[in-house]
């Protein structure tokens, strides 16, 4: 019961983008591609929960004025690993993702649950909570990934969905969607929803 | 040559600006945009930070971490590139504590109203970013510095402006479920066309 609130939470209670605002940057901007998104998803969930597990771990060994070096270290050989990988095993999508996968070390999700959760609790459900936190922020991606690639493509994952009137198809594909702006109205609208269904997560200000 | 750098300072400001173009920054942006005040003390901190961080970043990944840069040390096939990321963090968690004791000491003014700002800058993408665009582009040292400027203003830009729109949003009825957050979001998309107009534009 417990794995299944620290899993499943984070996805549609406490979303770390649409509630707890962290790591929009990365969110943002790999989402034009599903298969960037999908990419930058799953390393962000893997090393957010190496992270936490390790920083559960070292947490009553190291002396609070310390801490956030050490999360630092911790978190940058993580995201170093992850972009190895990454150039390794794929280097197309390394070449898209350019700096954004560097950029996972500044995100705020792996930080925010390091200090917010691991650093209070016992390093299997810090795993848990990182591979949780990561679902929601993979979740939030691949949905926009898949709007914005299919209306601003026509495409999914590279294959053509909608045939382009360019090519004797009938869909206009709508630029917009893979230019910037629609990225802040689409997770403007998502959270929208999101809080229409949760009222209590209304803010009030 | 001005006209090269002038360009490229224009460029990193309006075309590539951090925020609206490249998503950078995001959390403290949005954190930060409710008073206009703040939004000001944190664009300063930013824009000193920029122009401090890149060209260092610049002078260690061109002397140390490049391929063939250990040349000078008699290492001429060494390949340090995988240590990029875990120094130019380093360099900009130390370059952020000393340039807060240097205020600290010399500006405290300054260094009263920029706050709990500086500490927080450590952990904003945009820095972070600064230093890898400029690795990822090959920019000399002369680049880096105008670049560095030019995109922490930018961010600083965009950041008071939103700011401001934020405060006159508050006498607005909003849909409840888009309050706060929701609003702030679309807000941030209409500037980021708006911001659009620039790009193309070569000088």
């Amino acid at each position: 019961m417990k794995v299944k609130k620290l899993l499943l939470d984070p996805v549609f209670n406490n979303n770390p983008i649409g509630l707890q605002i962290l790591g929009i940057c990365s969110a943002l901007a790999v989402t034009s591609k599903l298969e960037t998104a999908i990419v930058m998803a799953l390393s962000v969930t893997l090393v957010t929960a190496f992270s936490n597990m390790a920083v559960s771990m070292v947490r009553n060994h190291v002396a609070s004025s310390i801490r956030i070096l050490v999360e630092m270290t911790i978190i940058a050989s993580l995201v170093i690993i992850a972009d190895q990988i990454i150039k390794a095993f794929a280097f197309d999508i390394s070449k898209q993702l350019s700096v954004y996968v560097g950029l996972i070390i500044t995100n705020c999700i792996v930080m925010g649950r390091a200090e917010a959760f691991a650093l209070k609790n016992p390093p299997i459900p810090s795993f848990l909570d990182g591979i949780g936190n990561g679902l929601g922020y993979s979740f939030v991606l691949i949905v926009m990934a898949f709007i914005r690639e299919l209306l601003g493509a026509g495409k999914l994952l590279g294959y053509q969905i909608l045939p382009v009137y360019t090519e004797g198809g009938w869909y206009v594909p709508n630029g917009l969607f893979v230019l910037a702006p629609s990225a802040f109205f689409l997770i403007g609208f998502f959270i929208w929803i999101v809080r229409t269904f949760k009222p209590e997560q209304v803010e009030e200000d | 040559m001005f006209e090269y750098y002038l360009s490229l300072f224009i460029k990193s400001i309006f075309v590539e600006n951090m925020a609206l173009a490249f998503f950078l920054g995001m959390c403290s942006f949005l954190a930060i945009s409710k008073r206009v005040e703040a939004a000001f003390g944190l664009g300063i901190a930013v824009i000193v930070v920029q122009a401090i961080t890149v060209p260092v970043n610049n002078l260690i990944y061109t002397a140390i971490i490049k391929k063939g840069a250990l040349t000078w040390a008699g290492l001429p096939d060494v390949d340090l590139t995988f240590l990029g990321l875990i120094s130019y963090i380093g360099v900009i968690a130390a370059m952020v504590q000393i340039l807060e004791m240097l205020l600290d000491r010399f500006f405290p003014k300054l260094y009263n109203s920029l706050g709990i700002f500086l500490p927080l800058i450590t952990v904003n993408c945009i820095v972070l970013a600064g230093s890898l665009f400029m690795v990822e582009r090959n920019y000399t040292f002369a680049e880096s510095a105008v670049f560095g400027v030019g995109s922490g203003t930018g961010f600083a830009l965009a950041l008071i402006a939103l700011a401001g729109v934020r405060e006159k949003m508050r006498y607005s009825n909003v849909p409840a479920g888009l309050r706060g957050l929701g609003i702030t979001f679309i807000t941030v998309g209409l500037m980021a066309i708006a911001f659009m107009l620039f790009s193309g534009i070569q000088l």
